[in-house]
């Protein structure tokens, strides 16, 4: 299997424990990621500004990786539907296609590839059946609450048949192969509120922080999410969130590759858990790490 | 807020409607299934999607393009997965924004992120600090030199929100 790497805007600057324990993880497993230089922002950003602008951004982005014969490995969720959604219309409407590479110019996209979040990839190209074989260290007596965000499956029809929204599976799937218990919860399809962070700051945490007072009380070890701007909403503005509740919360928020990465066998020390902002230092204690 | 019937744009909903994702408006039957399930609505009553689909209805052009409300979308998506009309409001949403842009109504956040974008074709810079990290982690580095995007936008028109060309 192998596939670009696309990293988007957030996550080589703020996710880097997300980076690093997914190119872990990837080469633990035989996932072979191809680094590709000329990747830019996938165009998510200025939707709400132009779609065509982001239309654009978003086919020159898959002709990149289509020139290298490639498919597209995600990590954002909002890249994932962002590139998703382009690669469905451009491959579905042929006249479009042609307006987009002629407006594109020095590059054409011909609609030969596709586009899927890591997590996505691990459940459907290697399977949770084959996941289970690589499995050394499981991680028993452990819970975690999964947070599938909005992007990760959502539209749900550039999705095709992978996982249902109103009641999905695949994440819990996920965090139970690897040994611990997926926590259900009320507020388990709950929005970050990411999305207008930079519109109105207080109505995004107030969404974020619905979610956190649920889950305080519900002694998981974290909070396991596979979308860097989630991760913001739920871990950097954490302390900010603690001040607007009064309340405690001090959830860790984990990148499902870095406890995959640890029931894989991989030591913590190389999963990036120093990157993350609420500390896990009683998590690491319990794992003995 | 009264309605003045003077002030109505009844070709407005056609506007919307031949705007990429406005295409399905006038299937709405204002059931509020959008509404009910809206996690900002929950936090926040100024973001009321089916209020903002009647208004566009009704020709409210001046109220829906300058309102602040059609901003806070977060674009989640969870009234267009339900809609029984497949309105699609999500992508509505995004049409009223863009058609906003064109009117002259841009929220500065995007200002913001247009600049970003044309000066280091991603959101966030990766300055020699960020590269010197992600070296200490193992981690590639990244060069981005922000033509790229700059050069789409300026093809596009956008880039002028920024002060940039066109």
């Amino acid at each position: 299997m192998k596939y670009a790497l696309f990293l988007g805007c957030t996550v080589p600057v703020r996710g880097m424990n997300y980076e690093i324990a997914a190119r872990k993880v990837a080469e633990r497993i035989g996932l072979h990621l191809v680094d590709v230089d000329e990747f830019t922002c996938c165009g998510f950003p200025v939707k709400a500004v132009d779609v065509e602008t982001s239309f654009l951004m978003a086919a020159r982005n898959l002709a990149l990786a289509e020139n290298r014969g490639l498919d597209i490995c995600t990590l954002c969720s909002a890249c994932t539907s962002t590139l998703t959604e382009v690669n469905k219309v451009l491959k579905e409407d042929e006249e479009l296609r042609e307006i987009i590479n002629e407006k594109l110019g020095n590059i054409r996209y011909n609609g030969n590839i596709e586009v899927k979040h890591f997590s996505r990839i691990l459940y459907e190209d290697l399977g949770i059946c084959e996941l289970k074989n690589f499995i050394v260290e499981p991680l028993e007596g452990f819970r975690f609450a999964p947070h599938y965000g909005c992007h990760y499956l959502k539209p749900s029809e550039v999705y095709e048949e992978f996982d249902n929204p109103e009641a999905p599976v695949s994440l819990d799937e996920l965090i139970m192969v690897t040994g611990a218990e997926s926590v259900d919860y009320t507020t388990l399809k709950n929005c970050c509120g990411g999305g207008i962070l930079g519109i109105d700051e207080n109505v995004a945490l107030k969404m974020s922080a619905k979610k956190l007072m649920e889950l305080k009380d519900k002694g998981i070890d974290g909070l396991i999410s596979i979308c860097p701007f989630c991760s913001i909403m739920y871990e950097g503005n954490q302390k900010k969130i603690e001040k607007m509740e009064n309340a405690e919360i001090g959830i860790p928020v984990f990148y499902y590759p870095q406890i995959l990465g640890l029931a894989l066998g991989i030591p913590a020390d190389e999963l990036g858990f120093k990157l993350n902002r609420v500390k896990p230092k009683a998590f690491l204690e319990k794992l003995g790490a | 807020m009264a309605i003045s019937l003077t002030k109505l744009d009844p070709n407005f909903k056609f506007q919307v409607a031949s705007t990429p994702g406005g295409e399905n408006i006038t299937r709405c039957f204002a059931c509020g299934t959008c509404s009910a399930g809206c996690p900002v609505r929950e936090i926040d009553e100024r973001y009321n999607p089916r209020k903002i689909i009647h208004m566009v209805l009704l020709g409210m052009k001046d109220e829906v393009l300058k309102s602040d409300f059609i901003w806070l979308c977060t674009s989640c998506y969870t009234c267009s997965e339900r809609c029984p009309q497949d309105v699609g409001i999500t992508d509505l949403m995004t049409a009223l924004k863009n058609i906003a842009v064109q009117e002259g109504y841009v929220h500065p956040s995007y200002i913001e992120q247009i600049k970003a974008l044309s000066s280091f074709d991603g959101l966030y810079e990766i300055a020699d600090f960020d590269n010197k990290k992600r070296e200490k982690f193992g981690l590639p580095k990244i060069q981005r030199k922000g033509e790229v995007l700059k050069e789409i936008m300026d093809r596009t028109g956008i880039s002028r929100l920024a002060g940039g060309e066109k």
